[in-house]
């Protein structure tokens, strides 16, 4: 089975990128794939450049090096990402020791300034609690402490308030938001929200069926979206002010990864289809500067 | 005329333990505290709020699938009878219940069509011939297609299991349905499918909808009616239009700024200090005021009724007035 079909993306220093797609469009295997997360029955093909090294196919020792250290990831659900039996304060210790290499009191001080500095109150006496002890928001600053410990260059937040309340999205929203300007960190924010993701970064790839369809700076995403997916996902989302519109649902659903259609995988959902789109997948064409569109009919 | 479903002064409380040993201080969480009110037949009440609000257990108090406390709910005027009673049995016929995951509320052993029969042979209606053409015409009803019948839940995709839930709860006929997060497990383009199919059974039925969603635009475009929880009470009721665009009790104002969408015209995003706090520890007062941008001595003393503001909308804040 075949998940991802040529992902071709750039991810620039400082730069927050947003990635949308719906549940199996590939979203979050691009980056487990990228960071040699996947296991060894997954096989991986092409280049993954990290300021010009290739990762894809790298030595172990070279990417346990850019995981964490220059590359971190954080993750949908918090609590199952901690270890239930340790507490906060020797995950987030491991976490200073391997990427940092700090010991003794040097950890125990960095620890509690990484605590403090994600806005979990006390944080000394924090350090002792067992994840259970925490709220899920609570756990989720745990988990950026610990993205933060090995001072990355780069943040892969797959669905990072997916699990978490409405007021508690926004407070870790903001908190990744400030964390970003003082550090200049940049950042993949993974979600199938486009709120989310139109408030919180730069430029935006679409993803469907394990390829990226469209791939443009925020407010051309809003504004002129270009592939007919695109338009079809705003088409289908509420609004929560001005009148209220019949919502224009996306007929039939995503194509099973094992039997994805010969031509372009959103055709048979598509309304602008004509014949050719059903011979090959169409390749990505750039329809402006920074606005690429895999689609013959954009 | 009186409403299909009447709700007034709904409580439930549990006995739990403070702490984690076992000679810990008894104490008792407030799961629902003085709950009311009204859904005509035909209509949408909304029902918002974040985890631990207590928008389930009102959804399960509505239904008997959880004892009261105190207060009363009453249906096409008359008093709920007690759970497994014949005469709450016959009731349960008109209020039927959809929940968030189809996948785990559907019988993964159970073909399609079997399920969809299921409620009208516990009920002991029609025979095996009437049963199968009432099950063939529900799915037909949601957008299932014949063949359906005999696929199994795992065969389906999740909107197609939705569907079959619905089904299952409009093979009875009901005039009430309870629907829990009833798309939040469902991916965008789906989510309006659903959404659009529960909008037309509604006007073609005359369903009325108890709606409860954490996903604020969702309950604005299925909702006449619009009701903000917060700690197990109802902080805020009214026209969701009017209620989304001003609303009036600070829970409110900074969960309708939380929403991150790419049409809002700018507005200053409210973000709340804090969480909500544990129920068995309610906060004295006004149980939002620990988090409020505007409390004052008054709001940590007494507990702010739901109350009519001279503009008409509802709000139970003390401050409505200054801090619109």
């Amino acid at each position: 089975m075949r998940a991802l079909h040529g992902i071709d993306l750039e991810v620039r220093r400082g730069e927050a990128l947003g990635l949308v797609g719906e549940s199996g469009c590939g979203k979050s295997v691009t980056w487990l794939a990228a960071l040699g997360l996947l296991g060894g029955r997954a096989r991986v093909g092409g280049e993954v450049l990290l300021e010009g090294r290739n990762l894809a196919g790298a030595p172990v020792a070279e990417l346990e090096h850019v995981r964490g250290r220059r590359i971190a990831m954080i993750f949908q659900d918090p609590s199952s990402s901690l270890n239930p039996v340790h507490r906060i304060g020797r995950q987030l210790g491991e976490a200073l020791r391997l990427h940092r290499g700090l010991d003794g009191a040097a950890v125990d001080a960095e620890s509690q300034r990484l605590l403090d500095r994600v806005g979990i109150a006390d944080a000394r006496r924090r350090l002792g609690d067992y994840p259970h002890e925490l709220s899920g928001g609570m756990n989720q600053r745990v988990m950026i402490a610990m993205a933060l410990a090995g001072q990355p260059d780069l943040l892969i937040a797959d669905e990072p308030t997916t699990a978490l309340d409405a007021t508690i999205q926004a407070q870790i929203l903001e908190l990744l938001a400030e964390i970003r300007q003082e550090t200049h960190m940049a950042m993949v924010l993974i979600s199938h929200d486009l709120g989310v993701v139109a408030e919180n970064t730069d430029r935006v790839c679409v993803m469907y069926a394990g390829r990226i369809v469209e791939d443009a700076p925020i407010d051309t995403v809003f504004e002129a979206p270009a592939h007919p997916y695109t338009r079809g996902l705003l088409a289908a989302l509420p609004e929560l002010e001005g009148p209220r519109r019949v919502l224009m649902p996306i007929a039939g659903v995503v194509p099973e990864p094992a039997n994805l259609p010969p031509g372009c995988s959103f055709a048979p959902r598509c309304d602008r289809r004509i014949e050719a789109c059903e011979f090959a997948p169409p390749p990505a064409t750039e329809l402006a500067p920074q606005h690429r569109v895999a689609c013959i009919r954009a | 005329m009186t409403a299909l479903l009447e709700v007034s002064n709904l409580a439930r409380t549990y006995d739990v333990r403070r702490g984690r040993w076992p000679f810990a201080k008894p104490a008792t969480l407030h799961a629902v505290d003085g709950v009311s009110f009204a859904l005509p037949a035909g209509r949408t009440l909304g029902l918002v709020g974040e985890s631990g609000c207590g928008k389930t257990t009102t959804a399960k108090l509505v239904l008997g699938l959880v004892p009261l406390s105190a207060g009363e709910v009453r249906v096409g005027g008359e008093t709920l009878p007690a759970a497994n009673s014949p005469g709450w049995r016959a009731l349960r016929r008109r209020m039927q219940m959809v929940y968030q995951d189809p996948l785990g509320a559907l019988d993964r052993r159970l073909s399609v069509g079997r399920q969809v029969m299921e409620p009208l042979e516990i009920h002991g209606l029609g025979s095996a011939a009437e049963r199968h053409e009432k099950a063939l015409a529900m799915l037909d009803a949601v957008g299932l297609a014949q063949h359906h019948f005999d696929r199994f839940p795992h065969e389906l995709s999740g909107g197609q299991r939705q569907r079959i839930v619905l089904a299952r709860a409009l093979i009875l006929d009901p005039q009430l349905l309870v629907c829990d997060e009833p798309i939040s497990a469902l991916d965008v383009s789906i989510q309006a499918q659903v959404v659009n199919l529960l909008l037309a059974l509604q006007q073609r039925l005359g369903l009325a909808y108890l709606f409860i969603s954490h996903d604020l635009r969702m309950v604005r475009q299925v909702s006449h009616e619009v009701a903000v929880m917060y700690l197990g009470r109802i902080v805020e009721q009214g026209d969701p239009d009017r209620l989304f665009a001003a609303p009036a009790h600070p829970y409110t104002q900074a969960l309708v700024s939380a929403i991150p969408t790419h049409t809002r015209s700018r507005k200053r995003r409210i973000v709340l200090p804090g969480e909500p706090p544990n129920p068995v520890d309610r906060p004295a007062g006004c149980a939002f005021h620990p988090r409020c941008p505007h409390a004052v001595e008054r709001c940590r003393i007494e507990t702010p009724a739901l109350r009519t503001l001279a503009d008409g909308r509802r709000a139970a804040c003390h401050l409505a007035e200054q801090i619109a």
